[in-house]
């Protein structure tokens, strides 16, 4: 049937998870289809991403370098992508199931009448076509979806696959590209950072620690940051606190904000409002610190504190780094 | 020069009520539950509105879907500003996809000549941000996605797309099609003379035909996705929950991560 790709996910090389977890699936789905796992990458950094599709398994690599795609907004990528599976005919692409990863892969499938199915949690092969799962209405549902034909464009939401290594030496192919006029349309004139801190994005995180109402104040979300940072996860917030202005709505969590499925959630001063939940009930492990035994949140909890958040929280933080500490 | 701004809205299903799919066809049961104009979209209707009090113009508000839902999603926006409406209702569209709608608006965009159409860069019902990058892809236009503080002066446009660590200023030429992104502002509600004025705005109903839509690209057959099953999610949770009162619950919690080897 054909090759796997990978469409990367990095930033000036430096890839994300989500694009270790897609190489492992596309490992899975090739030896299935019978062909090769490819990495596609476009950009810049392609040395530093190298060692990491290696790593994961990409037997090849077409590569197309240019500043053209950082200095313009996914045109660029959309037109190289949409080109080399035009001419090369995979079996599927994988996308990341995040924000320029989507809008990448619905332009290629619109420009070549594709379909395209976004946020699998996971992908087999049944004939000769892939069977895609997905949440819907709130991940109280799960969806089996197929494309009708190929090649299939697939966006894999981060965390629904866990990476696996497996060191492959990776063949290179090197493109040319050229950009046309109408995919430089779009400049991206500036790039602001707003927060420092180097934890993770709430949509890529293992881990996520998000605080809500509960905090009466947003000085407290320091509380949150102490307790993710000594987890490594990304801090998230609830509606209400984003709302409030406690925090950037780029931290949301829920229908509003993002839909995340980490292996852990730990949800603080959140009582569980369905607006909340439809945007992590999809979690692997859910736990939930709340001084309201009968907050909503509870149901869907793997482990629960029905205590003061203000309480246990920081006490929770210590004990962590005490047996992080060899303990 | 006065700006010509399209908003293309939706009406979404209350996120409060059940929903369900239908067994025959695997769709939403639509009729089944409460909806609601999606409230992206009510963020880029008052984006457009605030476009169009800063630079003079007209704001139409494009939907398309069964007669009630439509149109008082259009009537909704009218209400709150906009100038009047086209509601796209064709029995043919039932059951197309995000790419086969999207199709579908393009084509309605295509008879009108707007300088900005802006669109939800997302609906609550079905999240998949699929639909303003593929009309702008159907329009060979430009796309800025996920966009707040949108601005526009000399035939430019200027925005804000947000992203993890802060955000991008992204400059376009226009045309251009833009996916205004939740919390893009805080929009207004209709007023009691807004809502008697939005009667008595246009609001025209075109068919497939009408807007040249090749049937062989919408509708159930023409998706090029297909639901092959559905069932509810079975999430067994283990429900172990603690009361703090020995104020030793971090202990255990603690305990319980570290079993799970999240320490």
């Amino acid at each position: 049937m054909g090759d796997v790709w990978v469409v990367v996910d990095h930033e000036n090389g430096e890839t994300s998870k989500v694009t270790s977890q897609m190489l492992t699936a596309a490992r899975g789905l090739a030896k299935e289809a019978g062909g090769d796992p490819v990495a596609v990458f476009c950009g810049q950094g392609w040395e530093t991403a190298k060692e990491r599709v290696s790593k994961f398994g990409a037997a090849k690599a077409i590569v197309a370098e240019s500043e053209d795609f950082s200095n313009y907004q996914t045109a660029p990528q959309v037109e190289v992508v949409a080109k080399l599976i035009e001419e090369r005919q995979p079996w599927g692409v994988l996308f990341a199931s995040v924000p320029s990863g989507k809008e990448v892969a619905t332009r290629v499938a619109a420009r070549l009448g594709l379909g395209v199915l976004a946020d699998a949690t996971n992908i087999t092969i049944e004939g000769d076509k892939p069977k895609v799962e997905h949440s819907a209405f709130g991940g109280a549902t799960i969806v089996q979806k197929t494309l009708k034909g190929g090649p299939f464009l697939i966006c894999v939401k981060p965390n629904a696959f866990v990476s696996e290594e497996a060191a492959a030496e990776v063949q290179e192919d090197k493109v040319e590209t050229s950009i046309s006029e109408d995919a430089k349309r779009v400049v991206v004139k500036e790039r602001v950072e707003k927060e420092a801190g180097g934890r993770p994005a709430v949509d890529q995180a293992a881990i996520i620690v998000s605080g809500g109402r509960g905090l009466q104040d947003p000085k407290n979300f320091e509380l949150i940051e102490g307790l993710a940072d000594q987890l490594g996860a990304a801090v998230g917030a609830s509606r209400a606190a984003v709302d409030a202005g406690w925090y950037p709505h780029a931290h949301q969590v829920g229908q509003t904000g993002k839909t995340v499925s980490p292996q852990l959630y730990i949800a603080v001063g959140i009582s569980g409002a369905i607006q909340h939940r439809a945007g992590m009930q999809t979690s692997k492990t859910i736990i939930a610190i709340n001084k309201d035994a009968e907050a909503p949140i509870f149901q869907l909890v793997d482990f629960g504190i029905v205590g003061d958040l203000f309480d246990v929280v920081p006490k929770l933080t210590e004990e962590i780094g005490k047996r992080k500490g060899g303990g | 020069m006065p700006l010509s701004i399209a908003v293309c809205v939706k009406r979404v299903p209350d996120t409060a009520a059940e929903k369900k799919l239908d067994d025959g066809d695997k769709t939403l049961d639509r009729d089944s539950v409460e909806s609601i104009l999606n409230p992206v979209d009510e963020m880029a209707v008052e984006e457009a509105l605030k476009l169009k009090e800063a630079n003079e113009g007209e704001v139409t508000i494009v939907c398309a879907g069964p007669e009630g839902a439509a149109q008082q999603a259009i009537r909704k926006a009218l209400s709150m500003g906009a100038d009047k409406g086209v509601h796209l209702k064709d029995d043919s569209l039932h059951g197309s996809d995000a790419q086969g709608i999207a199709y579908a608006l393009a084509q309605v965009l295509k008879k009108g000549e707007y300088d900005l159409i802006l669109c939800g860069a997302e609906s609550t019902d079905a999240r998949t941000n699929l639909v303003p990058p593929a009309i702008a892809e159907h329009l060979n236009l430009p796309n800025l996605n996920f966009v707040k503080n949108v601005e526009t002066s000399d035939g430019k446009v200027t925005a804000h797309r947000e992203t993890d660590k802060g955000h991008d200023v992204l400059e376009s030429s226009t045309p251009a099609v833009l996916g205004v992104v939740w919390g893009a502002n805080e929009p207004r509600y209709p007023s009691f003379k807004g809502i008697m004025a939005a009667k008595q705005k246009p609001l025209e109903t075109l068919s497939a035909a009408d807007a040249e839509i090749d049937a062989s690209k919408v509708g159930l057959d023409g998706s090029k996705t297909e639901v092959l099953e559905f069932g509810a999610r079975s999430t067994e949770r283990q429900k172990n929950v603690v009361d703090n009162k020995e104020g030793d619950a971090h202990v255990k919690l603690a305990d319980f991560l570290q079993q799970q080897k999240f320490i």
